[in-house]
């Protein structure tokens, strides 16, 4: 009987090992296999990455339901989670639909039901990330990417700004505004350049934070109509009365 | 082969609904899918280590596992395994190829690993908060590479090909698979079920055990003194094979419930079975 539970116990042992050692590969993979590549967006409405890769199961149904092929199955050979779903800005971006189909189809809640209104989507944001290359900060006039951005004005915006090199003309800088944009990518996909100077990145890569304590001026003193701090005592300026007030003193050997 | 070609044709016929058939008829993979643009499929397993991984389950993913369950806790779990499973034509393959070549041994894996295998992927689940598992397993991921295209499919087929041949017999589905321990899991109070009904003509050809993949399950229905001629083993995957290759056809499918035998058998009473 003795016999019976020693070998028992050391076949258990055996068993538990070979599991053991497969499951620390496969642990050890699934943590390096959520660093997501930049440039690999996940559809709208996605949760965040780990728990995204907690929720979908791989099933294909958002990719069967783009209609315009956006959205690709990870191979084991791509860096992405296996089998996850994901699109590739610059090869072909999201095309916004009204009625969010991939979202609609997704039966994990992988991607967020509660997604209704496509505009409110945050698959990445647009950066124009390289500003030596952009047409537009060479003082030319492309303005392609704002021209195609879907939110036209609000996600990305012309600001103009002065034009050193030549002086006497304006420079229209796109300017990507983070309330905004939703990440489709279609600016990337449209930039003129060999390589698009303006890229859609996940959004916590794009974006810095204020620290929790910081208050902006301005915007405290237009929620609240006036300034908060108290009326400042104002000293009088002192300012030169007569030209002889102010003497400078001769410089030493200097003949104008 | 009644059964065999029948095996096929589902395997075959469920691979190709899913890359040619309109999408309304059914589109997805074998992960989960919706047909007739109404109903809901889900993988079970696939949800359970969501569940461990610590997603909220949602309503549609719950329904369309809920229809899965119920359908294989009638047809039998591992049906899973040998009537819609496209790696299993791969491993039968293998099987038959290493018999040809008479490889012997080998196959020092032990039946129970699949089950330690099958409580690895939750428990890596839970510790990880994803469905790791998912990213390694052959099996969601050779069906959906064929679906969706990919050239994974060949990579997975052609290494547990070469492993079932050259390393261990049936080593894949009989000894690591955790999706086929899932199901088989469900084996247990599934109704469908092998029954060795004319075990009494049996001749000790032996033809069951050779074709059988999990052949430890069939001695005790068909040779035990006084036993249940139903095959309950979790393992069995109702796979038909021991029906096609008996010559005295003993075996037939059946349900859970019918332990009737075609011809009485003299009651043997354990006295005297311990003094023969």
């Amino acid at each position: 009987m003795d016999n019976k539970r020693r070998q028992f116990l050391t076949e258990s042992a055996k068993l538990a090992c070979q599991a053991g050692l497969i499951g620390l590969g496969v642990g050890i993979y699934a943590r390096q296999a959520q660093s997501t590549p930049p440039q690999a967006l996940r559809p709208p409405g996605a949760l965040s990455e780990q728990a995204f890769q907690a929720a979908c199961v791989r099933c294909g149904l958002c990719v069967r339901d783009c209609p315009y092929h956006t959205l690709k199955l990870a191979q084991p050979i791509d860096l992405i989670a296996n089998g996850t779903p994901f699109f590739i800005a610059r090869d072909i971006p999201c095309e916004m639909c009204d009625d969010i189909p991939c979202v609609k189809i997704c039966p994990t809640g992988a991607l967020d039901p509660s997604l209704k209104n496509i505009d409110k989507a945050q698959m990445g944001l647009a950066v124009l990330i390289d500003q030596e290359n952009c047409l537009n900060f060479l003082g030319l006039r492309c303005d392609v990417c704002y021209r195609v951005c879907p939110l036209i004005d609000k996600a990305i915006t012309l600001n103009l700004q002065h034009n050193q090199r030549t002086t006497k003309h304006a420079m229209f800088m796109p300017t990507v505004h983070s309330n905004a944009c939703t990440g489709c990518g279609k600016c990337e996909k449209a930039c003129v350049l060999e390589i698009a100077a303006i890229k859609v990145v996940p959004r916590q890569l794009a974006l810095g934070e204020l620290g929790e304590h910081y208050r902006l001026g301005w915007e405290e003193k237009r929620k609240a109509g006036h300034s908060l701090i108290p009326d400042q005592l104002d000293l009088p300026d002192r300012m030169p009365d007569k030209p002889s007030d102010f003497q400078p003193l001769p410089l030493q050997g200097f003949k104008p | 082969m009644k059964w065999l070609i029948l095996r096929r044709f589902s395997q075959i016929s469920i691979l190709l609904l899913f890359i040619f058939a309109p999408f309304w008829i059914i589109k997805g993979n074998l992960s989960s899918s919706v047909l007739l643009n109404t109903v809901p499929l889900t993988d079970p397993y696939l949800l359970l280590q969501s569940f461990f991984a610590g997603h909220t389950i949602a309503t549609t993913a719950l329904i369309g596992a809920l229809i899965v369950l119920i359908f294989y806790l009638i047809v039998g779990g591992r049906v899973y395994c040998s009537w819609v499973c496209p790696i299993n034509m791969i491993t039968d393959a293998a099987a038959w190829l290493r018999n040809r070549l008479g490889i012997k041994g080998g196959n020092t894996l032990s039946r129970q690993l699949r089950y330690w295998i099958l409580a690895m992927s939750l428990l890596v689940a839970f510790v990880t908060g994803t469905l790791a598992w998912e990213l390694v397993n052959p099996v969601s991921m050779f069906q959906r590479s064929i679906i969706f295209g990919g050239i994974a499919t060949l990579f997975i087929g052609i290494a547990i090909f070469l492993f079932d041949v050259f390393i261990a017999k049936n080593g894949w589905c009989g000894h690591l698979c955790p999706v086929g321990a899932f199901y088989g899991l469900l084996n247990k109070i599934s109704i469908l079920r092998v029954k060795a009904t004319n075990r009494s003509k049996c001749d000790d050809c032996l033809e069951c055990f050779a074709v059988c993949p999990e052949h430890q399950i069939i001695k005790i229905p068909l040779k035990g003194k006084n036993s249940n001629p139903i095959i309950s083993d979790a393992n069995c995957t109702n796979c038909g094979r021991c029906i096609d290759v008996c010559d005295k056809q003993v075996f037939e499918f059946s349900h859970r419930f019918s332990s009737s035998l075609s011809q009485p058998e003299k009651i043997i009473h354990p006295q005297e079975d311990l003094h023969p």
